[in-house]
């Protein structure tokens, strides 16, 4: 990409400066080879995000950003309620709250790889992934309520893991002010049979191996060690979230003229925090959190039983789990004065660094565990919230590789078939219920996720700690 | 061919991390069918879904491109809810309400072996027009 308004700040983070109705700078974290191979619409959709009311400080796009729906993907934006602020609905994106869980396991490579084969089997029985299938939970509305209202705490208060499970969640497994009653019957209906479900796509469960540690002593306080095994879980709200943001597109993109707003182009659909419509988008979308959060545990509750039947002495702790398609209220210093407002993360971590009260007693002092997926045949990487990124993005990184390839492309390059083999040759068993869904989340159609953890990491948004390379993937 | 030919069909382009749907047809409402196909064509191969049984859809937006995500929409949350898949359309549109009946069949994943699930279609890409030829084009980028 060579935005002609593009200027390079510092080695890692460029800018461009407001021209036309950006109220504010336009700023992306990356290195030379990343800018370079970005996709030029990510600075149109950052410089569109720079102009909406009550926007604070810069319109961010982290190292991974791509093309998006009215925001990038690696989008960060943060809005004043009292200023103007809108919440947008484009912002969050159709998958609310999809985010990734890691869980540390005590066991090693010796332990699991004997019996990799056994695990990935299990796996793939008691694990609902792909298109059409169905969790072992069914609710009514009612239910659903308590769901949307409860998260990660519903699921662990009905036995689907511990309370230890809670402190590692971001909100502490729920976040409040969701309210069920905004969430639409259509989206509840469409949520009804898909609760512990992994989905399709780019979602997966994936057991996996430390390879590498960056960071020794923050690897010890987060329970990583090398050659451990841990194993992480990227999925999100399921059809709820999609139903939630799709209805509220289209209810803010109708409605935003008559809050004044001119919009730069639909996907950027968004009202006013303090209108009508913001408030109940907020209230349905934090249900959509919610119910991803509650989404995750169970899957956790589901993989533990499945380890439990092959290494019953094992113990499965948590380790975080984070959301990348949020927005938040949080307290962060706007010109040296705390300020509530409301983040907009679009394919973008939460990064809080050392000393945040929203991190768990034992974590205070080290700084948020930041979760980083890769694809089934690369790797994953687990970093360190840094103080520099409160400042630099409201304490928000990376949250992937991210696809350099269509999905048209991919399908048409690899056969499924030959991906499974091949990886199978480098020792990852895939588990996936279609072929043609392999082909086109090969490893080969998206970025070296290598290089957006360097960037990210250089750029101060977060700090390696460890790298962790799959063994078993099961995709959705 | 020669450019004045109506063509009437499906097919899909590329976005970088999702996919593009277009349908083509001398009609908008032939165009907004042929979007139906080619949406099912991304969850697998439409001749592989059986028009058996049908259902009923209707819905309204203030102009055609909003409505033309709206339809998608309303056919996801069919699939989703009804666990069908559909492979033929029949589209009425009148001052911007849409009248539909869609075909299909319970999904099954031994025989329809679905790829992906679509999260939503989106405002991305999105456009209802016709082509100088008279053609009518209506696309737009899917979530999956």
């Amino acid at each position: 990409m060579e935005h002609k308004s593009l200027k390079r700040r510092s080695e890692y983070e460029w800018v461009i400066e407001p021209f036309g109705k950006m109220r504010v700078p336009a700023v992306i974290y990356a290195d030379e080879t990343l800018i370079k191979a970005m996709d030029e619409k990510v600075c149109q959709q950052a410089t569109n995000v720079a102009s909406l009311p009550g926007i604070v400080k810069a319109s961010y796009a982290m190292p991974d950003a791509h093309w998006g729906y009215g925001f990038p993907i690696g989008g960060v934006a943060a809005f004043d309620p009292d200023n103007g602020g809108v919440v947008s609905a484009g912002g969050v994106g159709f998958d609310i709250a999809c985010g990734v869980r890691t869980v540390t396991t005590g066991l090693t490579a010796d332990d699991v790889v004997p019996v990799k084969k056994t695990i990935a089997d299990l796996l793939a029985r008691k694990i609902p992934a792909g298109l059409g299938s169905t969790g072992k939970l069914h609710f009514n509305k009612k239910q659903m309520d308590d769901v949307l209202a409860g998260g990660a705490r519903w699921a662990v208060d009905r036995g689907y893991g511990t309370k230890e499970d809670l402190t590692r969640i971001e909100e502490h497994g729920a976040v409040s002010g969701a309210d069920p009653a905004e969430v639409s019957d259509h989206a509840k209906k469409r949520q009804e049979d898909e609760v512990g479900t992994l989905g399709s796509g780019n979602h997966y469960l994936e057991v996996q191996q430390v390879t590498e540690i960056y960071d020794a002593k923050v690897a010890e306080a987060f329970g990583i060690r090398p050659g451990r095994i841990a194993i992480s879980i990227h999925c999100g709200s399921r059809g709820l979230g999609h139903q939630v943001a799709t209805e509220f597109l289209k209810k803010m993109a109708t409605a935003a003229a008559g809050y004044g707003i001119e919009l730069p182009e639909r996907d950027l659909a968004c009202a006013p925090i303090k209108s009508p419509v913001g408030q109940q988008y907020l209230g349905a979308m934090r249900s959509a959190i919610n119910c991803a959060l509650a989404n995750r545990q169970i899957l956790t509750h589901l993989l533990r039983e499945v380890f439990a039947s092959v290494f019953p002495k094992a113990e499965l702790k948590l380790l975080y789990d984070v959301s990348h398609n949020t927005c938040k209220e949080e307290t962060h210093a706007v010109n040296e004065q705390p300020k509530r407002l409301f983040i907009h993360r679009k394919g973008a971590t939460r990064a809080f660094g050392p000393g945040d009260k929203n991190l768990p007693p034992e974590l205070r002092s080290i700084g948020q565990p930041v979760l980083i997926g890769g694809t089934m045949g690369t790797a994953s990487y687990i970093l360190v919230g840094t103080s520099e990124s409160m400042s630099l993005a409201f304490g928000s990184s990376c949250h992937g590789a991210g696809r350099s390839m269509s999905r048209t492309q991919a399908s048409r390059q690899w056969q499924g078939r030959d991906v499974v083999k091949s990886l199978e040759q480098r020792g990852i068993l895939i588990r996936c219920p279609s072929l043609r869904g392999v082909a086109e989340e090969a490893p080969g159609a998206y970025k070296d996720v290598s290089e957006v953890v360097e960037a990210a990491h250089n750029a101060n948004l977060s700090r390696k700690v460890a790298k962790l390379v799959p063994l078993i993937c099961i995709k959705g | 061919m020669s450019k004045k030919v109506k063509k009437r069909g499906w097919e899909h382009f590329p976005h970088q991390a999702d996919v593009g749907i277009r349908g083509l047809g001398s009609t908008k409402e032939q165009a907004f069918e042929q979007a139906a196909v080619a949406l099912t064509a991304v969850i697998t191969s439409p001749d592989r879904v059986k028009p058996a049984r049908k259902v009923q859809i209707r819905c309204s937006s203030p102009d055609d491109e909003l409505l033309l995500v709206d339809w998608l929409n309303c056919l996801l949350y069919e699939m989703a809810t009804r666990k069908m898949l559909f492979s033929r359309f029949e589209v009425h549109i009148e001052n911007n309400n849409l009248k539909a009946l869609a075909w299909g069949q319970k999904r099954n994943v031994a025989k329809h072996c679905p790829v992906v699930e679509v999260k939503a279609a989106t405002y991305t890409e999105l456009s209802v027009r016709q082509d100088e030829a008279g053609t009518w084009i209506a696309q737009c980028i899917v979530d999956v």
